[in-house]
């Protein structure tokens, strides 16, 4: 690839243009660094890892929500030009930088942290053994993987329609933690998910597992929750 | 044009369950009229039914078949995803729910007249 790349970035103070030379194996993040460290040393962008693992480069590109460090210019660019603006859903803290406390505190919200199992009255706890091949470990490491990059959340249409809405990463992880033998707050965390705001909200878009960059399927977490909680409780008879 | 976040099957699924939902719910008020053209007497239902045979009434009804059709197939697929767990294939779910409501279409244009 050559020539120059376009690049409309949607600034705090307004859209602004840019013309990057394009290169080979460009990542969108290089095109962002070489703004900033070329172009516009004012421009505000987050990263900190640069190969996926870190999750803080997240930003929507060309519409969609990205990873930018592992998403190849070359695969997202329409005619040259690529618009970039921050994740949608969060509160923008300038040009491209989103607030992600609103993200973790949903996380928070839904139980997101794991809580050992109490030991049985009068015995010492011990290291819970669970095969790593067994079922119940292979359905919590279904979705452990996610690194809280907020892409999901960016492309939920509920969590555009309704800001309460736990959304798919949090739910996500409540469903790993409910998955997990060795955590003892299943039935609290089914219930902090149950709200109006929790799983219940979802309507199966699926657009969370469809950008999702792990690959991970968080509607199926989210069906999971429906499932467990209603199974729970049937006919309603639980008076909750 | 439809958002890059949007332009998936599942989310397709979505929007046709929800407008074809909407579409059936405006639909119910004027069914329920037309069952009440029978209380009127015999003449009016004979009215009304007379009224029915014209090609476009007849047009109209193979849309609400059709509408009817595919909220039900879009409905057994949510269910079967959110109470059996069913994650595999959603796209060619979401594609026999759709060819479900047109056979179902096709059949019933077969039976008119």
């Amino acid at each position: 690839m050559e020539g120059t790349l376009t690049v409309k970035v949607a600034r705090s103070e307004g859209p602004v243009e840019y013309q990057v030379p394009a290169r080979a194996n460009q990542t969108v993040l290089d095109v962002v660094s070489y703004i900033q460290r070329e172009l516009e040393p004012g421009l505000a962008y987050r990263y900190a890892c640069r190969v996926g693992m870190c999750g803080s480069c997240a930003m929507t590109v060309n519409g969609r929500p990205r990873w930018t460090c592992r998403t190849h210019v070359a695969k997202v660019a329409r005619r040259g030009v690529l618009e970039l603006a921050p994740l949608a859903h969060l509160p923008v803290l300038r040009d491209l930088v989103t607030d992600m406390a609103p993200f973790f505190e949903k996380w928070r919200k839904a139980l997101g942290h794991f809580r050992p199992r109490e030991a049985p009255e009068g015995e010492i706890p011990d290291f819970a053994l669970i095969p790593p091949a067994s079922p119940e470990r292979q359905q919590a490491d279904a979705g452990i993987e996610c690194i809280g990059c907020g892409v999901c959340h960016a492309a939920c249409d509920i969590v555009g329609w309704n800001p309460d809405y736990l959304g798919p990463a949090a739910l996500n992880r409540a469903w790993t933690l409910v998955n997990d033998l060795r955590d003892g707050a299943g039935a609290e965390r089914l219930a902090a998910v149950a709200g109006d705001a929790g799983c219940h909200a979802c309507h199966s878009t699926q657009s969370c597992t469809a950008v999702c960059v792990k690959g991970l399927d968080p509607a199926a977490a989210i069906a999971g929750l429906k499932r467990r909680i209603f199974w729970q409780d049937p006919f309603g008879w639980g008076g909750g | 044009m439809i958002r890059p976040t949007r332009s998936h099957p599942a989310w397709i699924g979505f929007l046709v369950h929800r407008l074809s939902g909407l579409a059936l719910a405006l639909f119910l008020p004027v069914h329920f009229w037309a069952l009440s053209r029978a209380i009127e007497g015999e003449a009016a239902l004979d009215r009304f039914l007379a009224w029915t045979e014209d090609p476009l009434v007849k047009a109209s009804e193979g849309v609400l078949v059709v509408l009817l059709a595919v909220h039900l197939a879009g409905g057994l697929r949510v269910m079967a995803l959110e109470f059996l767990g069913w994650r595999a294939r959603q796209k060619d779910l979401v594609a026999a729910s759709f060819g479900f409501a047109l056979a179902v279409g096709l059949l019933f244009a077969l039976h008119v007249g």
